[in-house]
């Protein structure tokens, strides 16, 4: 026989109604060291094929009762998708009939008289089929179950996830997004979080990769993300830590194309950090030509700590400005010749887009015409402006009795220059004050104003930065390159901030000062202006004004006070 | 995709990669680093790159790091427009020379 590998012993049925040659062929195939079942008809080939399972067949096509053609067709349907060979025994020479048989699902047919060498090999080759065909059915359903599992674990992994992710604030009516359901398996993340000071942060990352090596790096960047926005840190700190985090955890070639931006709704200006994602997009509602929010830094994950860059752009925004920011997934979709969207059509959305409300459906319905179908890894979100007073963080519930709060005291902080580069005191601050259970229903309100007396403090006194430079964006853009260069070479100056809290009756009083090395401004001045409400500056004070109960000025401008009270907890409990 | 490598005299080893440089071209990109442990300069020669992702930047990276991390010596060559254009998006140009 052909081939050199033992044959394997296979159970072969024969079907032949001629006694003779059925007897003949069993003994040929006996001899070659299989199994044999036989019938005389087709019928009984089709019983016999259900009982016994033989894995090939030998089938006369001219049979009484039910012809072999018949019982090819059955017994392939009873087969399924397990390949059962069919080799016709025919005395047929005629090309007409010879297709017959294969039409019918036979496999191949041999001529009698039977040459025992060539019917051998037909075996052997009909064996091989019917094992890679068994092979191929084993894969399948091997990575059927594979991806069922996994499937499995990708559920349970982004319900691990969206418990972390979930405490953000996605659903802010200022705010419209698409991802794809499982973003989070191609690396992409979005986050958006309110800061105690009524500020909103949003990230969008874009880890390298796919599946889950990407998702993993995104449950420590969301849990950093949540932490530090909730305690009142800033972009800088908050960029630092996460970059430091990644650094330290992913392996080298692993990394977050990521932007972060921080709205301030009071001070109606939005603050920007862009590493490695495409261009952002800040959209003027009064019809200036869109402002491009280029990457500037490398991703997260990828510097040391002390060569991190974690310097922001700070961009006017108020009432119909929006920033737009999107994943590579946009503007890097083909088409099938292989062409990117790119930018040049993304923007071409935006200057054709009518409704604001629209934007994000618009870009879809482009890139659906570019390429037929979005890629499931397209991620893009807006964010919007909208009045201070329609916002706002959800109250903080605190857990402890009450019974230890401090109610008696004062201390005093002195932040000098080094410090003042790169340390943000608020958080720590702010925490210190929550220590008075009486303080904890304003605390918002006494973050926003600690935070507009330390940026004063900061900027106008330290720095010695001018307001008035922040008259149209240009000048806007120019003082904040200014603060910055101010900032890194900072040699001397400080701020002093002092606390005092007394007990009164069954409430109290904070008194806050804030003390600056600079050179003053005239208060008495400053403080008789109108309030600004269209302009890009002054804002501050009047807002300290509003949310403290009482507010002053030192006649030299270089010293602020400010007081806060508070009543009985009973009291303020049910009003 | 292929990637290719050769050290001059003066002990550069040049990596040339020829199609897209992406996860596919991870191992042989890794090979042709690996054990070479007497270069002083890295070159990754892009002329025949047509195609870079994310997964590309990882690499280079890894041969960023292997190569002395902050003291290393690894220039970006031939780079075309389209990889200029995805290297400045990431900012890489504070890793490497790229020409």
């Amino acid at each position: 026989m052909a081939g050199s590998a033992p044959p394997e012993r296979l159970k072969i049925l024969i079907a032949d109604d001629n006694a003779s040659d059925r007897m003949l062929l069993s003994a040929i195939i006996s001899r070659q060291g299989h199994e044999v079942l036989s019938a005389c008809d087709g019928a009984e080939a089709v019983a016999l094929f259900e009982r016994g399972r033989p894995q090939l067949i030998l089938m006369d096509a001219l049979m009484p009762v039910m012809d072999g053609f018949e019982a090819a067709r059955q017994i392939k349907v009873l087969a399924g998708e397990a390949l059962v060979p069919i080799i016709f025994l025919t005395s047929m020479t005629e090309g007409e009939g010879l297709a017959r048989c294969l039409d019918a699902g036979g496999d191949d047919f041999i001529a009698k008289p039977y040459n025992q060498v060539v019917l051998a090999a037909k075996i052997n080759a009909m064996n091989r089929l019917r094992l890679l065909q068994e092979t191929v059915l084993q894969q399948r359903d091997l990575i059927a179950r594979h991806h069922k599992y996994l499937l499995n674990e990708q559920r349970v992994a982004k319900a691990v996830f969206d418990q972390i992710a979930h405490s953000g604030c996605l659903s802010a009516p200022n705010i419209r997004y698409l991802q794809s359901p499982y973003a989070l398996f191609n690396g992409d993340l979005l986050l958006a979080a309110w800061a105690p000071s009524g500020n909103m942060h949003v990230l969008l990352g874009d880890f390298t990769g796919h599946g889950l090596p990407a998702a993993v790096g995104a449950m420590p960047l969301a849990e950093v993300f949540y932490g530090m926005t909730a305690k009142g840190y800033g972009l800088p700190e908050t960029l630092r830590e996460m970059n430091a985090k990644l650094k330290r955890i992913l392996p080298v070639d692993m990394f977050c194309c990521a932007a972060l931006i921080c709205v301030n709704f009071q001070q109606q200006q939005v603050e920007v950090w862009n590493g490695g994602l495409p261009d952002g997009y800040l959209l003027h509602a009064d019809g200036r030509p869109h402002t491009p929010l280029v990457s500037a830094h490398l991703p997260l994950g990828v510097l040391s700590a002390s060569s991190f860059d974690d310097n922001t752009q700070v961009y006017p925004f108020a009432a119909g400005d929006r920033v737009f920011l999107l994943s590579d997934g946009v503007v890097d979709s083909t088409d099938e010749g292989g062409e990117m969207f790119g930018a040049r059509r993304l923007q071409n959305v935006f200057v054709s887009n009518r409704k604001p409300d629209l934007l994000m459906e618009e870009v879809q319905w482009a890139l659906a015409r570019f390429r037929g179908q979005v890629r499931d890894d397209v991620s893009m979100v807006e964010v919007g402006f909208t009045e201070p007073e329609s916002l706002g963080p959800p109250s903080v519930i605190y857990t402890d009795s009450g019974d230890s709060s401090p109610l008696d005291w004062s201390a005093s902080f002195e932040f000098r220059a080094s410090t003042l580069k790169r340390f943000n005191p608020l958080p720590y601050l702010l925490q210190l004050l929550q220590e008075v259970h009486g303080l904890r229903q304003q605390s918002s309100e006494i973050y926003v104003v600690l935070a507009e007396l330390y940026s004063n403090a900061l900027e106008h006194g330290v720095l010695g930065l001018d307001s008035a430079l922040k008259q149209d964006a240009e000048g806007f853009a120019h003082y904040y390159r200014l603060r910055g260069e101010r900032l890194d070479s900072l040699e001397d100056g400080f701020i002093r901030i002092n606390f005092q809290v007394i007990p009164m009756g069954q409430g109290g009083r904070l008194i806050v000062e804030v003390h600056d090395s600079g050179n003053g401004f005239d208060a008495e001045h400053v403080l008789a202006l109108p309030p600004a409400v269209h302009q890009l500056s002054g804002r501050g004070l009047s807002l300290v004004r509003q949310l403290s109960e009482r507010c002053q000025w030192s006649m030299d401008g270089r010293t602020a006070s400010v007081e806060f009270a508070w009543e009985g907890l009973a009291y303020s409990r049910d009003s | 995709m292929s990637v290719t490598s050769n050290i001059s005299a003066d002990k550069q080893l040049t990596i040339k990669i020829k199609g897209r440089f992406d996860f596919s071209t991870h191992q042989d990109f890794r090979k042709a680093y690996e054990h070479v442990t007497h270069a002083k300069s890295f070159v990754v020669d892009l002329k025949e790159t047509n195609y870079l992702d994310s997964s590309a930047l990882g690499m280079l990276l890894l041969l960023r790091d292997h190569a002395g991390g902050d003291r290393a010596d690894v220039r970006l060559e031939n780079c075309s427009a389209d990889v200029v254009k995805i290297l400045a998006i990431s900012n890489f140009a504070k890793l490497f020379h790229i020409g």
